[in-house]
This record gives structure tokens, C-alpha cells and sequence, in this order.
């Protein structure tokens, strides 16, 4: 299958200071792309620069097999084939929800723009709101209204910047939901940005993360959970912590906590000091154990309570227990290792 | 492939014709904030100059005393504005009594009122033959000195003319700054142990002290400009002496010299002023707001606020608008006659192309600004929109010298070469008076058209542009619609500053030239003050229309809302 879109060694500069190093992903027709990351990555510039806002330096970018940006061309964000949603909505104020809608349909006759607009407000739930402005709508009102808008010309990209930043995170979650329904249903190529790693699992098939301008690693959520490349992807999604290790034998390594095994082969030879990831899940409470670690604090999730251990080597762990396991703080409890994935990285 | 060369040199040449307008445009911005900049300058550069004999004279007698008139004058209008503006603003803004939601927009209305107009109105009203003193005569059958009357044709009369017309700078900055308050915070001053009037002193206040330094610099500004109550009450401050050293000692170099101190002044005011707003914004702790508690004012208590509110409405514009009225009644089939409409038409005239050329400008300018984001084009808006705190007088002397000098400069070299006098091209021609007022009222146009173009984020027209407009299409689609108010907004505004200017154009009008402003003030001058209120009432009339906008707009809008 031909994708809808390919970034090749992207570089982009704002002055001396380079945001974006070769910068490269694809994606396939229908698919929800996200690009991930801390503020300040460079994600948003990735987006500004496939909608054509920003000049590239280096690589160039593909919209449907066709170059739209390299080092020496450029075509007008208007003769993109886009839709972008930002993340103030930019909604006109001066026009209704239904102009706004149907803004981008200027070349469609007027039959089919209102055809067009009254099937985007009943897509988004909007149908009472049409005549209203945006300025009466809410936050969530504004966001589905931004959606439909830059849905409404069927573009061969959408382009979506951190749409759901300004909003509670119950609102956030239900409306990543409902636009990734949208979307499939419309069977539109998306791009999203966030810094949130929830939104991006919850409307992404494919994430990429990205940190100093770099992408780090492309992958779906749960493998970058699971399977993160480097220390920055262990670190920023999800929690866990890095504990020493030594390579045993091609599958396993020991740690205080015992011996890990690995359904992959270890590059490294054996008696090599490595580091390992520990996600909370890894680690198991268990009153048999032999293992004993103190317990410095621990938050309430509900089902769970998440501990914050330190073992006696001063090495502290994460542990995910089921909340009928209720102990104090510096109570001494038993815990045992069950990793699914074994992570490795060189020690450094 | 043949597709993508001809995108590409599509691309080339609108990338060229960007780069060419950038070219230009910033450039452009430069030259013309240092024109604008040039009458600032011209006076600056005569604090550096040697003084000649006039110069020690003025040093040897009057100086001092203008100096001394400047300072009661600006501290006794501080006291006036500061504490009508914010007992009102007050009042209007966290209590609840009889009258206020008319109060909150009423109190704006002396901004209407020249203050030169209501010094002549209150001399006519309180003079030894105007009716108040009269009736007290009939009724008790004194004479001439037979009991006090106080003088308003005095440093004190001027104080309060000005106090009057000026206190809704710090009424409307105040205002603002007490309603913008999250109420969270008064509440939490209620809860740490503050009753109503200690949160006021302990909280409110200081939260609001900002705003109203800003409001205050603004009507001193204001004050330090005035030429036409001083010069009428017949006061010594650096504006009339400016005036009387040009005119009367026919001195232009001591003139500019009075100029450059005077201009010292106001610029600490500018430094003041802007040093307050950037205060202000750090005064926001947070974003949340609710209707603000009101304290429920009953009984005597709000008979009190009524008439503290009353008061300032009453002395400000309402008395000196009603006898204006009942003099215009009286005089006014005498004096609209041809003269009178060819001067109201040279009045409109002159304000609208000075409208016009002012915000083709300030479009100019606040495109710029958004266009080429470069610090250069920043601090060169910002230079030129410094001239509203400028006084006219100021900026009139500031005009006169440096076209005086290229008139003069021209004439001698094209006698001197082709042996043809060219004669005084610019001065005392309606170019050099539009000149001068576009320094002064630049600002003005370029704040309005700046805050309509804010509310047109950038992402506004990426948004168009991704929906397939070309740049061209989404000016025209997106910004015509958004930016038609504030464009009309600062045409108005221009063109009643232009109306009611009075100092420059009297120094800069071309020979017998008038505008209703200046034939107003000559009228009153010849104590023909009655005679004079056609001409008032109509510029009144005029200035009440943006203060209706500016009191439709506060009304209509609450920070967080």
C-alpha cells in the first residue's frame, strides 16, 4: 500500500537554533498518526512544517506521493490538500458555526455545501447549534466545531495541534474517543501533536515520540511501553525505574531482586553491567517472598495502590499491588519480580 | 515532474515578492517613525544648546514661577482626578445603590468636554456679571466687594476645571482594575479577618494601585498639555510661556528651550505610565472570576455614594453643557452664518483626511508589526506612538522649526542657483498642521487598529490558509469583517481629537484659517463667551460620540466574560 504521507530527513531550523534532525516517519491512508513529546520537542514545528507554515532546510515532505516541501520548493499551505485544527480552535468569530463549517467548501456547489455542513453537525452532535456563534459555544462545543471545519473539504491529511490542551482531563479522554470514532468513521488520515501520552493511546494507531528534535522512537503504545528504545521513551511514557544489572547468561540478567529472564536474545556478553527497566507491574507483592523491601510511600489509585519501595541495597522500585493490600508507611513487605519484558540498556 | 517546476517557480516568485515587500515595508516603518520622530527630536536637541539673552532673562524672572504654576497645577489636578476617579470607580464598580448602572456610564461624559470650554462656561456662570454672582446680588443687595466670591479665572479655578474633565482617566483605569480583581481574592481577605472597608484599604487598593498611577499620569499628561484654560485664566506655566516667548519676545530658540523642560516632564510621566502598566499585568494572580460581591448600600449611605457619583456629573458636564445650551439658544441665529458653516466644514475636512491618513497609517504600522515580527519595527511603533502624551504646543514649536529651516534652506539655494525664490513651501500650510496632529494622534489610531488585529490570531489565518485562501482571499474573507469596527473606531477617535485640538492649531493654521476649536477660543477671548457656544457646543457634541462607544464597550465587557 502507498502511504499518505512521508516526512525523509527532515531538518528544520529557526535561525542558528535547529529544531527539527532528520526527522523521518510514514503514514498509511486511514491511519492516526501522533507525534508525542515534551513541550518544546519540536512536534509542533513537524506540523507546521507538513501544513507548509514553516520553510524546511533539509529532507522533504509528501503529501500523497507528491513532494510539497523540500530545501529549494515549497507549495502554499492552500494547495496542500489539508485540514489542520489548532490548538485555540481559531474558529471565526465574525461567522456562524454552520459558515464556519462550511468555509472550506468554496468551490462546492451550494447544494452540497449544505448537504456537507448538516452531515459534519450531525457527525459532531452540533445540529441545534448551526446558527449560533462561537463565542456562545463551550470549550468542547468549539473543539467539535473546529473538527468538523477542517474535516468538511475531505482532505487527504488532517492535521490536528494539542486539540484537546485547553480542556478537564474527563472531557479530554471522552473527546479523544469520540474524534478517533470521527475520524475512522470518515476514514480520514490524521496527524495528531500532544504531550499526552493518554490522548495519544487513546486516538493513535501509530505514535511517535520525539524529544530534542529527534524521533526516538516509532512504535504503537503498547510497545513503547513495553519495548521502549531508549532511556527517554522508558522515562516518559509510563513510570517505572532503572535498576543495575549483570548480563548472566544470553537470556537473562540477575538483579538484587533475582534473575531476570528475557524471551529475546542480550546482545551483551556475559559478567557486561547493564541497566534494566522496572515498570511497577514488573514487581509484585508477595508476603512469601524472601525479598523484602520498606515501604516510604504510597498513593491511592482506587483498585491499586502504588508503592514506592526501597530495598535494602538503598535501590528503590515501583510496585503496583491490588488495594486489599493495604500497608503502612515503613512497614517491611514481600515483594517478587514477574517481568513480562525484559528491558535493557548500557550502563552509561 | 512538469507540474512540480511549474510550482516551483510559482513558489520562487511569490517568495521573491515577499522578500521584496519585506524589502521595503520595514525600511519603510523606520523612516516614517523618524519623520514623526523629528518635532521630539528638534526640541530635545535644544536642551543641549548654549542659551542666549532671552534665555537668562526668562531664567532671571518668570521661570521660576512657571515652574512653581506647573507644579501646584499638576499636583492640585493629581488630587482632584485621584480622588474623584477612584471614590467613583469604587462605588461603581463593589457597591450596590439607587443610580449606579447609569452612574457607570455617565461619569465618562466630561471626557466630551474640552477643558478649555468649560473654563470659558463656569467664567461666564461665576464671573462678577455672569448670573450666580448677580442673583446673589439682587438677593441681598451688595455691591461691588462687598462680600467674597472665590476667583475662577485662578491657579485654584483652573485646578478644578481641569479636576473636572480629566478625573475619568483614573475613574476608567480604576474601574477596570477593581472589576478585573478575582473575587477569590477579596475573599480571601474576607476570610483572613478584613471587613468590607479594610479589604478596600488592604486589598482592593493596592491590587488596583497600578491602574490608577496609570489613569494618573494620563490626566497629568493631559494637564501639562493644556493651553486653552491657562492661557484663558491668564496662568504663567510652560505652555503659555512657550506662547508668550515666541509671540511675544519673538524668541523661537528660548521658546523650544521652555519646550525641552516641559518635555522632561512628560516624559517621566510616559516612564511612569508605562512602568505602571507592566506592573498591572503581574497583578493577576489568577483567571478565575465570578460576579463580584457588591456591598448593598441603604439609607443614608447611599444617599452618600449617590451624590458623591452626582457630583462630578453634575460640575462636569451637565451644568456647563446646559448653559452652553441656553447660550447657543440665544446666539445662535447670529452667529451661524456663511463663516461659521465654512469653518465647521473646514473643521470636518481637516479631521477626516487627518482620520484617514491616520489609520491608513497605523494600518501601515500594526501590519508591519505582525508581518515582519522584528524588534527594530517594535521599538520604532513604539517610538512613534509616544506622541500622544506630547503637548500639542510642544510638538507645534517642534514643527515649526524644522520646516522653517528646510523652507528657508531651499529658498536659498534655489535663489542661489536658478535665481528663484520657492518661498515658505511648507510652513504655515495645512501640511504642517496635519503633520503635527498625525504625531500627536498616531497613537491613537495605531492602539485601535492594533487591538482590533489582536483579536485576528495567527492561527486565524493559517486556518484560511489550509482551507484552500490564498493570502489576498483571507485579508479579505477574515480580516475586512474582524478589523471594519476598530478601523472605524480610530477614524472617530482621530477625527474628534482633531476637532478639539486647540494649541497647535493655533501656532500652525495657515493665515486666517480657523476651526471651530480656535474660533471658539478666540470668541471667549474677547470675552464674547456666549457668542462663543455655538462653536463649544458642537465640539462637545461630536466628542460625546466616542465616549459613548468607550462607554458601550466597558458596559458590554468584564475580564474573564
Amino acid at each position: 500500500m502507498t502511504s499518505q504521507l512521508d516526512i525523509e530527513n527532515l531538518d528544520v531550523s529557526y535561525g542558528d537554533n535547529q529544531v527539527l534532525r532528520q526527522v523521518s516517519f510514514s503514514l498509511q491512508p486511514g491511519n492516526i498518526g501522533c507525534i508525542l513529546g515534551p513541550s518544546g520537542c519540536g512536534k509542533t514545528t513537524v506540523l507546521r512544517a507538513i501544513a507548509g507554515f514553516e520553510p524546511v532546510l533539509g529532507g522533504r515532505i509528501l503529501i500523497n506521493q507528491v513532494e510539497v516541501s523540500s530545501s529549494i520548493f515549497c507549495i502554499a499551505p492552500e494547495k496542500r490538500d489539508i485540514g489542520m485544527i489548532f490548538q485555540d480552535f481559531a474558529l471565526f468569530p465574525h461567522l456562524s458555526v454552520a459558515d464556519n463549517i462550511g468555509f472550506g467548501l468554496k468551490t462546492w456547489n451550494v447544494r452540497q455545501q449544505q448537504t456537507r455542513v448538516r452531515e459534519l453537525l450531525a457527525i459532531t452532535g452540533m445540529l441545534a447549534y448551526g446558527q449560533a456563534y462561537p463565542h456562545q459555544l463551550s470549550g468542547g462545543q468549539q473543539q467539535r466545531v473546529a473538527l468538523a471545519r477542517a474535516m468538511a473539504p475531505r482532505p487527504g491529511l488532517l492535521l490536528m495541534d494539542e486539540p484537546f490542551s485547553g480542556m478537564d482531563i474527563d472531557l479530554r479522554k471522552q473527546l479523544a474517543r469520540e474524534v478517533r470514532n470521527i475520524l475512522k468513521q470518515e476514514k480520514l488520515t490524521a496527524i495528531l501533536v500532544t504531550h499526552d501520552q493518554h490522548e495519544a493511546f487513546a486516538i493513535a494507531d501509530n505514535i511517535c515520540v520525539m524529544d530534542e528534535g529527534r524521533i526516538q522512537q516509532q512504535d504503537s503504545g503498547y510497545n513503547l511501553y513495553h519495548q521502549p528504545a531508549n532511556r527517554f521513551v522508558a522515562n516518559f511514557i509510563g513510570q517505572g525505574v532503572i535498576i543495575p544489572a549483570t548480563v548472566e547468561s544470553s537470556h537473562s540478567v540477575r538483579t538484587e531482586l533475582g534473575c531476570i529472564q528475557g524471551k529475546l536474545p542480550i546482545d551483551s556478553e556475559t559478567g557486561t553491567a547493564v541497566d534494566v527497566l522496572i515498570r511497577p507491574d514488573d514487581v509484585i507483592h508477595d508476603d512469601n517472598s524472601s525479598e523484602t523491601a520498606i515501604v516510604i510511600d504510597k498513593s491511592f489509585l482506587g483498585a491499586d495502590f502504588l508503592y514506592y519501595l526501597r530495598m535494602d541495597s538503598g535501590i528503590e522500585v515501583l510496585c503496583l499491588a491490588p488495594s486489599h493490600h493495604n500497608h503502612k508507611i515503613n512497614e517491611r513487605i514481600g515483594i517478587r519480580l514477574d517481568v513480562d519484558h525484559l528491558v535493557i540498556f548500557d550502563r552509561i | 515532474m512538469q507540474g512540480i517546476s511549474e510550482n516551483s517557480l510559482g513558489w520562487v516568485i511569490r517568495y521573491r515578492t515577499s522578500e521584496l515587500l519585506k524589502g521595503w515595508w520595514q525600511p519603510g516603518i523606520l523612516l516614517a517613525a523618524l519623520i514623526f520622530s523629528i518635532p521630539v527630536l528638534t526640541i530635545a536637541s535644544f536642551l543641549l544648546q548654549p542659551s542666549g539673552d532671552v534665555w537668562q532673562h526668562l531664567v532671571d524672572t518668570v521661570l521660576t514661577d512657571y515652574l512653581i504654576n506647573s507644579a501646584l497645577l499638576t499636583l492640585g489636578v493629581g488630587l482632584g482626578t485621584l480622588s474623584i476617579g477612584v471614590t467613583c470607580a469604587w462605588l461603581t464598580s463593589l457597591c450596590q445603590f439607587p443610580g449606579k448602572k447609569l452612574f457607570i456610564w455617565a461619569l465618562l461624559l466630561p471626557l466630551a468636554m474640552p477643558a478649555y470650554i468649560i473654563a470659558y462656561t463656569y467664567t461666564g456662570m461665576f464671573d462678577f456679571a455672569g448670573p450666580v454672582q448677580t442673583l446673589i446680588r439682587d438677593w441681598t443687595g451688595w455691591g461691588y466687594g462687598d462680600y467674597y466670591f472665590p476667583e475662577v479665572r485662578s491657579l485654584g479655578g483652573a485646578i478644578v476645571m481641569l479636576s473636572l474633565v480629566l478625573y475619568p482617566y483614573v475613574y476608567l483605569l480604576a474601574r477596570a482594575a477593581f472589576l478585573e480583581q478575582s473575587v477569590c481574592v477579596i475573599e480571601v481577605s474576607r476570610t483572613l479577618g478584613c471587613n468590607a472597608w479594610s479589604s478596600f484599604y488592604r486589598v482592593a487598593l493596592p491590587l488596583a494601585r497600578p491602574a490608577i498611577v496609570a489613569g494618573l499620569s494620563l490626566a497629568l499628561m493631559e494637564t501639562l498639555a493644556d493651553y486653552g484654560t491657562v492661557s484663558y485664566f491668564g496662568l504663567g506655566v510652560f505652555t503659555t510661556g512657550i506662547f508668550r516667548t515666541w509671540f511675544g519676545l519673538g524668541d523661537s530658540a528660548a521658546a523650544a528651550k521652555l519646550a525641552a523642560i516641559l518635555l522632561l516632564f512628560v516624559f517621566t510621566l510616559i516612564v511612569i505610565e508605562r512602568w505602571s502598566r507592566n506592573r498591572a499585568q503581574y497583578h493577576h494572580t489568577t483567571n478565575r472570576y465570578r460576579q463580584l460581591p457588591q456591598f448593598q448600600l441603604t439609607g443614608f449611605r447611599a444617599l452618600i455614594a449617590f451624590v458623591a457619583c452626582l457630583l462630578p456629573l453634575l460640575f462636569g458636564f451637565l451644568l456647563p453643557a446646559s448653559q452652553l445650551g441656553l447660550w447657543a439658544l440665544d446666539t445662535y441665529t447670529v452667529m451661524v452664518d456663511a463663516s461659521f458653516i465654512r469653518l465647521t466644514l473646514n473643521t470636518i475636512l481637516l479631521g477626516l483626511s487627518t482620520a484617514v491618513l491616520a489609520v491608513l497609517l497605523a494600518l501601515f504600522f500594526a501590519y508591519g508589526k505582525r508581518v515582519l515580527a522584528s524588534k527594530l519595527v517594535f521599538a520604532s511603533v513604539r517610538v512613534v506612538a509616544t506622541g500622544y502624551a506630547v503637548p500639542g504646543t510642544i510638538i507645534a514649536v517642534g514643527v515649526i522649526i524644522p520646516l522653517a529651516w528646510f523652507d528657508n534652506t531651499l529658498d536659498a539655494y534655489m535663489r542661489d542657483q536658478f535665481e528663484i525664490s520657492t518661498g515658505l513651501l511648507l510652513s504655515g500650510t495645512l501640511f504642517a498642521v496635519m503633520f503635527a496632529y498625525l504625531v500627536r494622534f498616531l497613537a491613537v489610531s495605531i492602539q485601535s487598529v492594533e487591538s482590533g488585529l489582536a483579536k485576528i490570531r495567527l492561527s486565524m489565518d493559517e486556518a484560511a490558509r489550509s482551507m484552500g485562501y490564498k493570502p489576498a482571499e483571507t485579508l479579505f474573507r477574515i480580516h475586512l469583517p474582524l478589523m471594519k469596527g476598530s478601523v472605524l473606531t480610530a477614524l472617530l477617535i482621530v477625527f474628534v481629537d482633531v476637532m478639539k485640538e486647540l494649541p497647535a492649531t493655533l501656532i500652525l493654521r495657515p493665515f486666517n484659517f480657523n476651526t471651530l476649536a480656535v474660533r471658539a477660543f478666540e470668541l471667549a477671548s474677547d470675552e464674547r463667551l456666549a457668542d462663543s457656544s455655538t462653536a463649544a457646543l458642537m465640539i462637545v457634541a461630536v466628542g460625546l460620540l466616542p465616549v459613548i462607544l468607550l462607554s458601550k464597550s466597558i458596559a458590554s465587557s468584564r475580564a474573564g466574560s
